[in-house]
């Protein structure tokens, strides 16, 4: 695949808020290419500063107690740095965003119709009339029954699939050439779900956006993306394509997670692995590789931050590329060796079997 | 949105019904001796007493006493033994003097009251907020008698900036009208101001970090833009039902102070003053027509609620 | 009134203060203590709190005060007296019955009222008797509220329905008028139940008007509370230990009450204050020649034109009266609850 421009170049991306409880860092260099039509998938568990990531680069993160480092150059603005008025003709226009949970996400007495209108006509200079047949339209789009009515409607009169297909029509509305959903799914049942990504499908096809996908769930991953970025702590710890995060992950937090995915395919281990231990709170972390306290593999090396890098020597069964990198002191033998909790199943283990 | 307003219109009369029946037995049913005597007040001649007797049918059953009574409120045949006046007819001439009250004060009050929540909720935390919010409970601290008497005094007696007390008809002349109201308008704000000034800015304080807001700046709103249309409006909706009660509760309470303090002459000041001469009648019709119109009130809110906010009508 | 909302008025570091917090929270310290810890924390309201406390203790104290610095009671006209200012003999009340003003000494501190009475004697005596009633009719309230959002909350049904439309229906009243209502029926006969006599200008009637008159703004959210507890699991499990519903109300449901009750219970006494300063004022409330703050500021604005002192200075008093228990209660619901959202209980 001959490498197009990057559309939002990501770099050295860090975030933090002054809590009561100390400063917490929540991103901590964070760096990462979008390319148009692509799909991103943010992966890692709740609070590895994977939304704020998302947030931030449409500048929601702002307020009085947060400070942001690194940049995110987007055409010819750097969003982390750009001024209020620079940011509003990007957000909807540009860059649009899908939330988590729709019913919360949208006004509760302001008709859905009105809503989606009103992201239009504050960038595009349209009549009312003419915001309105496009609302339609979308709503037609996004797979919305009889929309000509349901454009009239509140959003607690749409069932929850429906409310989050609303919200795709208000991100879409002004064809953006960066969607970023966050968790869209998780609020939803799996059939749903699955009729909700095949939108994303669709809607990839027909306009090339690039889709950023925040999710801690990587059935979703694997049905949809190209490229996936690991998030532990507030730090990418691996980053390739959708093959090589799956066939030949690298660093032991991704272990971890696809360890720990109840599959089909396999005949049923004894015990589902989970990664033992809990995340580190981000006001106090553990210094070096932040997953030391919870990984099995731990060594000397570890307590010296390891920097994200391309490390591996292609293995014969997946030639790597330089842009599969990972953030593990253990060498590519080593990782492939320990990968396998048992035979042809990948995962983590513990400490306590480890020893 | 028509099947809730005539269910809530239903609710209503029911109310209204239980109301009067309510009042009724304060006055004649509580038990602590002749009924007669009470009604009569200080005017206590057996002439006078056997005469009430009659008329209220204290020597009747309970049920045909209420049918007199009711009679009597609603055909304006309702006479005040002290004074000997058609309490019905006092009553309708002073009404219009206490709505010139209620709803200028109750229009200052909603002004200010969304200015300085809005403004103290954006600047939450800076002294400008904190020292405001110490004006709202200084505010909502005093009885507004005190206040009222004490700007009458000063502003109106001793430095005449404003007349001291008293009332102009709109109609007669306008501006002497405002004139003459400004002072008890905002004697009776004060108050309120305080309290709503301090809802409003917990309602902002907490629409402003709703999901629905970071959607709206999303969407490319600009800030001012996010607080009007969707902070603003979303905190209002619940400030909505609160002053439609207090606008009844005015009429029925801080009115009456107010109208008495600057001599207004309305319908509170009429009720103080039958209060005073253990008045009955004109007390009893008061009442009623007071918590009728707090129930009137309270099911037309009830209804401008439901057409804010869509969610409600289900219910 | 409807609720109204919290004010964090502290000046404590929030680093450091949330900081403590979590630590309480890890150590498990139980909601009481926390909430404790909180309150100790909010010196203004804790400032305002110990003003109050003051207020009360003079008011309380004002049989010493009359009889050690004033040298006189509460009732006795000085009409024709002179005393001795700055070395003058003055007219307690001068001729054409304008009274003296504040001397600033033991006798008449803060001048006379218009029947020759100090006025500093009557302000604490009033200042008990206001009060007096102000807590009387709030633990009233309280008392009432409990049985009827228990019994509505708890029975469901038609207790639920009786109660609910009752308070409706009293709730439709504004309580100013409705005090005036009851303060004028019972005010020559006073009140008869059976055995129970209450004479029309004992204290006990604007204490019993007010107590009423307030049920519906406490009594809803007591029940609104009851009904949410009922479909706790620590009631089911009671249940299915065989408690019957007496023995459930009074061991699971009514401790959970009381957090609501103590942070609505100072806003309870500000209001009955206030509405018995208000029914005084307009004669429906204490009889003369009692003093409460309500009698006192209405004898004043009468004369307010001759001596305006006779309204300043009592209205000084109610209002720092009522500001302190204010700034107070805000902190204890704050202490409670530092996010608590305004609701509009309908």
């Amino acid at each position: 695949m001959t490498p197009t421009p990057p559309i939002l170049e990501v770099r050295d991306l860090a975030v933090s808020f002054a809590t009561d409880d100390g400063v917490v860092q929540a991103v901590d260099g964070v760096s990462f290419d979008l390319r148009a039509g692509e799909v991103l998938a943010v992966v890692g568990e709740s609070g590895c500063g994977k939304s704020v990531t998302a947030m931030t680069l449409l500048g929601l993160t702002r307020s009085s107690n947060a400070r942001f480092s690194g940049t995110a150059q987007y055409g010819d603005t750097e969003l982390i740095g750009a001024s209020e008025e620079q940011l509003r003709k990007i957000r909807g226009a540009e860059i649009a965003m899908v939330f988590q949970d729709a019913m919360a996400a949208l006004n509760p007495v302001q008709r859905v119709g009105k809503q989606i209108a009103e992201q239009i006509l504050a960038h595009e200079d349209t009549s009312d009339a003419d915001a309105r047949d496009r609302c339609i339209e979308l709503l037609e789009r996004v797979g919305i029954p009889r929309a000509r009515e349901r454009v009239d409607n509140y959003p607690h009169e749409f069932s929850g699939g429906m409310r989050q297909r609303v919200m795709i029509a208000l991100a879409l509305s002004c064809d953006p050439r960066i969607l970023i959903a966050d968790e869209p799914t998780t609020a939803l049942d799996v059939t749903i779900q699955a009729q909700i990504l095949e939108r994303f499908r669709e809607l990839r096809e027909q306009t090339n956006a690039a889709l950023v996908l925040v999710t801690h769930d990587l059935g979703v991953v694997a049905d949809i993306a190209d490229r996936v970025v690991v998030m532990y702590a507030g730090r990418i710890v691996e980053q390739g394509t959708l093959d090589e995060i799956f066939y030949d992950p690298r660093h032991p937090y991704t272990w971890g997670l696809l360890g720990s995915i109840a599959r089909m395919d396999r005949p049923r281990p004894k015990r589902l692995p989970t990664i033992a231990g809990l995340p580190p709170s981000l006001a106090n972390r553990p210094t070096g590789c932040h997953l030391r306290p919870r990984c099995p593999h731990e060594f000397a090396e570890c307590v010296k931050i390891p920097p994200l890098e391309a490390r591996g020597e292609s293995i014969p069964t997946h030639p790597s590329t330089a842009e599969h990198t990972d953030r593990c002191w253990l060498s590519t033998e080593q990782k492939v060796a320990l990968r396998e909790f048992a035979p042809g199943e990948i995962g983590l283990g513990t400490k306590a079997a480890a020893s | 949105m028509g099947r809730f307003i005539l269910r809530r219109l239903v609710a209503m009369i029911a109310v209204l019904f239980a109301i009067s029946v309510v009042t009724f037995s304060i006055f004649n049913v509580i038990p602590n001796g002749d009924p007669a005597l009470r009604l009569a007040g200080r005017n206590q001649s057996p002439d006078q007493i056997s005469a009430i007797r009659r008329t209220w049918g204290f020597d009747k059953p309970l049920y045909v006493q209420y049918a007199k009574t009711m009679e009597k409120v609603f055909t304006g045949d309702l006479i005040s033994y002290a004074n000997q006046v058609d309490v019905d007819r006092e009553i309708i001439q002073d009404v219009p003097r206490t709505f010139s009250l209620a709803i200028g004060a109750a229009l200052m009050w909603m002004a200010f009251a969304v200015a300085i929540g809005l403004y103290t909720a954006v600047k939450a935390g800076q002294f400008s907020d904190r020292f405001l919010t110490v004006l709202a409970l200084i505010g909502i601290s005093m009885p507004v008698f005190w206040i009222g008497a004490l700007m009458n005094y000063y502003l109106g007696f001793k430095w005449k900036i404003f007349p001291n007390g008293g009332y102009v008809p709109l109609t007669e002349n306008p501006i002497d009208w405002a004139y003459h109201m400004i002072l008890p308008w905002t004697a009776l704000s004060l108050l309120f101001i305080g309290v709503y000034s301090r809802v409003l800015r917990s309602n902002v304080l907490d629409t402003i970090n709703d999901d629905y807001v970071r959607t709206a700046r999303a969407k490319g709103l600009s800030e001012r833009q996010v607080l009007i249309r969707h902070v603003l409006r979303n905190s209002l909706i619940p400030i909505v039902t609160l002053w439609g009660l207090d606008f009844a509760a005015v009429i029925g309470g801080g009115a009456i102070l107010t109208e008495k303090v600057f001599d207004l002459q309305g319908v509170g000041q009429y009720a103080a003053d039958s209060v005073g001469q253990l008045d009955i009648p004109p007390v009893l019709a008061i009442v009623m027509f007071g918590a009728f119109f707090v129930v009137l009130l309270n099911t037309v809110v009830d209804i401008v609620y439901a057409a804010l906010d869509p969610r409600i009508r289900l219910s | 009134m409807a609720t109204e909302p919290a004010t964090e008025l502290t000046f404590g570091d929030p680093g450091v203060l949330a900081a403590e917090d979590a630590r309480d929270r890890v150590a498990g310290l139980g909601p009481w203590r926390l909430a404790l810890r909180r309150l100790k924390r909010n010196k203004v309201a804790l400032a305002f709190g110990a003003l109050f406390v003051l207020i009360v203790l003079l008011c309380l104290a004002a049989p010493l005060y009359a009889d050690h610095v004033a040298h006189t009671d509460p009732f006795k006209n000085h009409l024709t007296d002179q005393i001795n200012v700055g070395g003058k003999l003055t007219d307690v009340v001068a001729p054409d019955g304008i009274p003296i003003g504040p001397t600033w000494h033991g006798r008449f501190f803060l001048g006379a009222d218009g029947n020759g009475r100090d006025i500093a004697v009557r302000l604490l005596y009033g200042g008990r008797t206001s009060l007096l009633i102000g807590a009387g009719a709030a633990i009233g309230t309280i008392l009432l509220s409990i049985l009827l959002g228990t019994i509505a909350g708890y029975f469901r049904g038609w207790p639920d329905t009786i109660v609910s439309r009752s308070l409706d229906i009293l709730w439709a009243f504004p309580p100013l008028l409705l005090g005036l209502a009851l303060g004028t029926a019972l005010a020559l006969g006073g009140l008869k139940i059976g055995p129970i006599s209450i004479a029309g200008d004992s204290k006990l009637i604007p204490i019993l008007i007010i107590s009423v008159v307030q049920v519906p703004y406490m009594a809803r959210p007591l029940r609104g509370q009851v009904l949410a507890l009922r479909e706790k699991e620590f009631v089911e499990a009671a249940r299915s230990q065989g408690a019957s519903s007496l023995q459930i109300m009074f061991s699971e449901i009514l401790p959970n009450l009381v957090s609501t009750i103590v942070v609505f219970f100072p806003l309870m006494v500000v209001n009955a204050i206030g509405l018995e300063a208000a029914l005084s004022f307009l004669g429906a409330g204490v009889r003369p020649p009692n003093p409460s703050w309500g009698t006192i500021l209405g004898e004043g604005i009468s004369r307010i034109v001759t001596a305006p002192h006779q309204t300043i200075v009592p209205g000084l008093m109610l209002v720092l009266t009522v500001l302190s228990l204010n700034v107070f209660g805000d902190g204890v619901r704050d202490a409670f609850d530092p996010r608590a959202k305004v609701r509009v209980d309908r």
